[in-house]
C-alpha cells in the first residue's frame, strides 16, 4: 500500500526569528522541499506616503528615517535630493561632502547588520552578528556624536545637513576608518568568506539569473551578484560621487554567497570613499537656509540614490502648496523581495531562510 | 550511629575514593549483624545521591558556563548582574520559568507531551551510573558498559521525537522528523568509533577501559585520534548542538521540537540538554582521556576531581564549536555521516583489529608498540581525512573565486521607447561581456 502523503502549508512568520521583522511567507512544502511560496506583506504598514500629504516637506524627513531604519541617512538623503531637485535648491560644498561621509558610514552600518544577520540565518549561534554589531556600534557612535541619534537620525535636511560635525569627530573617524574597520573587514574575510560551512550553505542557494534580475527590476547587491555592473553612484551620480575613486564589486553567480561577499567588499570601498571625502572637507556653511514652510513650484521630481539595499527612489509632486501633493517611494527592499518565490521554490526550508537573509530586506521599507 | 560518625570524622581524608566509605559501611553493618542486602541498598542510595546532586549542580553551573564562555567568544560580557560574576543567573532563570504558566496545546497528545521532557532527562543521569569516578568508584560496574551508554545516549533522541510529535505542531514535527533521521544516521559512526576502543582495550567495561589506560600510561585519544573526532561529531549531532542543532534550528524552524513547551517543561528540556552534554563529555573523558587517571596525579588528588576536570575540558570543546560554527543543512549533515564518517570508522576498525592481532601474536612490549601505533593511527587518520577531502570534498571550481571590480560602468542612454525584453535588455550585455 502506498503511503498517503500530502503537501503541508507552513507559516513562516510574521512572528519568526528569521523573517527580519514581520514579513510572512506561507510555504507549501513536500518533506523538506518547498513547492510553493506565498508572500504576505503589510504587517508594518504605516501609510507614510499618504500621511506625508498632510505635512510640510521638512516634517516628512522623519518618516524616511522610519522606512529603512537600518540606513536612515540614506533614506533622508534620497528624499532631500528629490525635494531639492523640485525646489531648485543649491547645496553648499561642505554639506555635500558631509552627506557622502555619512551616507557611506551608514552603508557600512547597514551592511554590517546584513552580513551578521545573514550568517545568523545560516545557523551560527549569534556569534557573527555580535561581531558585526560591535563594528556597527562604532559607526553608530560617530553618527550619534554628530546628530545625537543613532538609528532614526533625521540628519540630512533640505538644503544641507542638520548639524556640522563636532571637533572630536574627525580624529574619531580617522581611527575608525584607518585602524579599526580595515582590521575587522580582514577578519570577516578570514572567518566568513572562506568558511567551508558557509560555502556549503550559501553557494548555489537562491540563485538570481541576470535575466530575472533585470526583468524583476532588482537593484543593489542583488543585481550586482547576478553579474551586472550597475551602481547609481556611478551610473547616475549624485553628491559628486563621480569624482571619487572607488570600485564596484560584481559577482558571477547570483547566489547568496556572492551577495554576502559583495557586501563585505562594498564596505571596504566605502572606507575608500570616506578617506577621500575627509580631505575634501572645506570651510563654509553646512546648510542653505530654506524657509520652514517650503513651497516648491508646481511640478514633479524623481531622485534616486544607491542605498545599501539598492535603488532607493523618491518621486515627489508639488502643487505649489506647503505639503507634497503626492509622494511615492521606490523601495528596493520590496522590489528585491518580489523574486523570493523564483529563488526559493525547489529548495529546502533551510535554504529559503538563507535566501531571505541574503536579500537583506527591511520590513520597515517593504511596508512603509 | 556514633560509630558511623567516627568513621566519617576519622577517615575524612579518604574522599579520594568513596568506595572506601561504602566498604567501611559494609563492615559496620556486618559487625552489627545487619542483613546483607542492607549493604547494597545503602551504598546504592549513597551513590545515587552523589550522582544526582552532581547532575543538579552541573546543570545549574553549565548554564552559567555556557552563557559566560559563549559571551566571551562573542565579544560581550555574558550574564554578570545576578550574584557574583552572574553566578545566580541560572537560579533566577529557573525561578522565572517555574512561575510561568505551563501551556499545553489543545490538540497535543497530552501523555506524550508531558512525558517527553522527563524521558529526555533520565538517560543523561543514568549514563553517570556506569562511569568510573575513581579506582573503585563506579555505582554500577556493568561489564557491558559501552553497550549500556550507547543505548542510553540514543534514547534522548526518542524523547525529542516524542516531544515534537506530541506537540502536534508543524515546526515541532519538522524537528522530530529531523531528529529521527539524525538518530539512525549518527548511531552507526558513533558505535563504530567506540568499537575500535573496545577492540583495543579488550573490554567493554568502562572501569576496565580506564584501567587499561592507567596501566599503559596512554590516554586512548593518542592511539585512536580518528574515533575521537568521529565520536565528537556524532555526539554533537545527537546532542542537538551547533553545527548540528537541526532539531531545534532556531533560525529555521523556530525552536523545533520544543516550540510548544513553556514554563518548567521547557526548563526541563533546557536543563536536560546541558545534562546530556555533561554525560557525553563524561563518556569522552572516560574512554578517550582516561577518566579518573592522570599519570601520577591521581595518587594525590581524588580521582573524581580529575574526572570532573576532564569532563569540563571536553565540555569546553562543545561550547567552543557551538559558539563558532554555522549550521549544516539536513541533507549535508546526513551525507557527511554516510559518506565520510561511516566508511572512515569502518577503515579505522579494520586497522585497529589488525594492530591488536599483531600485538597479541607477537607479544611485543607495550612501551614499544603503543607509541608506534599512536604514530601509525595519527598518520592514518590524517591520510584518510585528506583523501576524503580530495575525493568527496565539495567542489566549487565551477565559478571564479574572486569578484570582478568595475571602476567605470557603461550607462546605456535611455531609449525613447523602452525595448522589449526579447530584444535584449540594456545593461545585461555589458555586465556579462567583461
Amino acid at each position: 500500500m502506498p503511503l498517503k502523503s500530502e503537501p503541508v502549508e507552513v507559516n513562516i512568520g510574521p512572528q519568526h526569528p528569521s523573517t527580519h521583522g514581520v514579513f510572512r511567507m506561507v510555504a507549501t512544502i513536500d518533506g523538506e522541499r518547498i513547492t510553493d511560496v506565498r508572500m504576505v506583506v503589510g504587517y508594518l504598514h504605516r501609510s507614510m506616503e499618504k500621511l506625508a500629504e498632510e505635512r510640510t516637506y521638512t516634517q516628512n524627513i522623519p518618516f524616511t528615517d522610519r522606512m529603512d531604519y537600518l540606513s536612515a541617512i540614506n533614506s533622508n538623503l534620497g528624499y532631500c535630493l528629490a525635494v531639492e531637485k523640485l525646489a531648485g535648491i543649491e547645496v553648499p560644498e561642505r554639506a555635500t561632502v558631509l552627506r557622502v561621509i555619512f551616507s557611506e558610514l551608514q552603508r557600512i552600518a547597514s551592511h554590517c547588520m546584513a552580513t551578521g544577520a545573514f550568517i545568523n540565518d545560516c545557523g551560527a549561534w549569534q556569534t557573527p552578528v555580535m561581531y558585526t554589531f560591535r563594528d556597527r556600534e562604532k559607526v553608530l557612535d560617530l553618527i550619534e556624536m554628530t546628530c545625537g541619534a543613532r538609528i532614526t537620525t533625521n540628519y540630512i535636511r533640505i538644503g544641507g545637513v542638520a548639524f556640522d560635525i563636532p571637533d572630536e569627530f574627525l580624529p574619531a573617524l580617522d581611527r575608525l576608518v584607518n585602524d579599526d574597520l580595515p582590521q575587522r573587514f580582514d577578519e570577516y574575510d578570514r572567518l566568513l568568506v572562506g568558511n567551508e560551512i558557509i560555502l556549503m550553505r550559501a553557494r548555489d542557494v537562491g540563485v538570481v539569473t541576470p535575466e530575472l534580475a533585470i526583468n524583476a527590476s532588482l537593484s543593489g547587491p542583488m543585481l550586482r551578484s547576478a553579474g551586472i555592473a550597475w551602481d547609481l553612484r556611478k551610473a547616475d551620480p549624485y553628491c559628486d560621487y563621480d569624482t571619487y575613486a572607488f570600485d564596484i564589486p560584481v559577482g558571477y553567480n547570483g547566489d547568496s554567497y556572492d551577495r554576502m561577499v559583495i557586501r563585505i567588499e562594498e564596505m571596504k570601498q566605502s572606507l575608500r570613499i570616506i578617506r577621500q571625502a575627509v580631505h575634501r572637507l572645506t570651510g563654509g556653511p553646512h546648510k542653505t537656509e530654506v524657509p520652514l514652510a517650503l513651497r516648491p513650484p508646481e511640478g514633479e521630481a524623481y531622485a534616486r540614490i544607491e542605498s545599501p539595499k539598492g535603488e532607493l527612489g523618491f518621486y515627489v509632486v508639488s502643487d505649489g502648496g506647503p505639503a507634497p501633493y503626492r509622494w511615492h517611494v521606490r523601495a528596493p527592499s520590496l522590489i528585491n523581495l518580489s523574486v523570493l518565490k523564483e529563488m526559493t521554490v525547489g529548495q529546502t526550508i533551510a535554504d529559503a531562510i538563507v535566501t531571505l537573509g541574503s536579500i537583506d530586506i527591511n520590513v520597515g521599507e517593504v511596508d512603509r | 550511629m556514633p560509630a558511623l560518625l567516627t568513621l566519617i570524622t576519622h577517615n575524612w581524608y579518604d574522599i579520594r575514593d568513596l568506595s572506601n566509605l561504602s566498604g567501611k559501611i559494609e563492615q559496620l553493618i556486618r559487625d552489627a549483624n545487619g542483613p546483607g542486602w542492607l549493604v547494597f541498598v545503602v551504598s546504592a542510595l549513597l551513590g545515587a545521591a552523589g550522582i544526582v546532586s552532581f547532575i543538579g549542580v552541573a546543570a545549574i553551573i553549565n548554564i552559567w558556563i555556557e552563557r559566560r564562555v559563549v559571551g566571551r567568544m562573542q565579544s560581550r560580557l555574558g550574564p554578570n548582574r545576578a550574584g557574583p560574576f552572574g553566578l545566580l543567573q541560572p537560579v533566577a532563570d529557573a525561578m522565572k520559568l517555574m512561575q510561568k504558566e505551563v501551556l499545553q496545546p489543545k490538540v497535543a497528545d497530552g501523555l506524550v507531551f508531558s512525558l517527553a521532557p522527563i524521558a529526555f532527562t533520565v538517560p543523561g543521569i543514568l549514563v553517570m551510573a556506569v562511569l568510573p569516578w575513581g579506582r573503585n568508584m563506579a555505582l554500577a560496574n556493568v561489564d557491558a558498559g559501552v553497550i549500556f551508554i550507547l543505548a542510553l545516549t540514543s534514547l534522548g533522541a526518542l524523547a525529542v521525537f516524542a516531544g515534537g510529535y506530541g506537540s502536534n505542531n508543524k515546526y515541532a514535527l519538522f524537528g522530530a522528523m529531523r531528529v529521527i533521521a539524525m538518530l539512525v544516521t549518527y548511531e552507526i559512526p558513533s558505535v563504530l568509533a567506540l568499537l575500535g576502543l573496545v577492540l583495543f582495550s579488550g573490554t567493554m567495561n568502562l572501569s576496565g577501559i580506564v584501567l587499561f589506560q592507567a596501566k599503559y600510561w596512554t590516554p586512548l585519544l593518542l592511539v585512536q585520534p580518528l574515533p575521537f573526532i568521529i565520536y565528537f561529531i556524532s555526539s554533537s549531532a545527537e546532542l542537538n548542538r551547533t553545527p548540528a542543532d537541526l532539531a531545534e534550528a532556531e533560525s529555521e524552524i523556530a525552536g523545533g521540537y520544543h516550540v510548544e513547551y513553556s514554563g518548567m517543561k521547557f526548563g526541563l528540556f533546557y536543563a536536560a540538554e546541558l545534562i546530556n552534554a555533561v554525560s557525553v563529555s563524561a563518556i569522552i573523558a572516560t574512554v578517550f582521556l582516561g577518566g579518573w587517571w592522570f599519570y601520577k596525579l591521581d595518587e594525590v588528588v581524588p580521582g573524581w576531581m580529575i574526572f570532573i576536570g576532564k569532563i569540563y575540558a571536553v565540555y569546553f570543546l562543545f561550547v567552543w564549536t557551538r559558539g563558532t560554527l554555522p549550521r549544516f543543512r539536513i541533507d549535508q549533515l546526513l551525507a557527511f555521516a554516510w559518506k565520510w564518517m561511516t566508511p572512515m570508522a569502518f577503515l579505522n576498525l579494520v586497522l585497529v583489529a589488525a594492530e591488536v592481532l599483531i600485538w597479541n601474536e607477537t607479544g611485543v612490549s607495550a612501551g614499544l608498540v603503543l607509541p608506534l601505533y599512536a604514530v601509525i593511527n595519527t598518520a592514518f587518520a590524517g591520510a584518510l581525512i585528506v583523501a576524503w577531502v580530495k575525493v568527496m570534498g565539495p567542489k566549487f571550481s565551477r565559478f571564479p573565486e574572486r569578484l570582478r571590480y568595475y571602476s567605470q560602468i557603461d550607462v546605456p542612454s535611455l531609449p525613447a521607447v523602452a525595448p522589449r525584453m526579447d530584444e535584449g535588455a540594456p545593461g545585461l550585455t555589458e555586465g556579462r561581456s567583461a
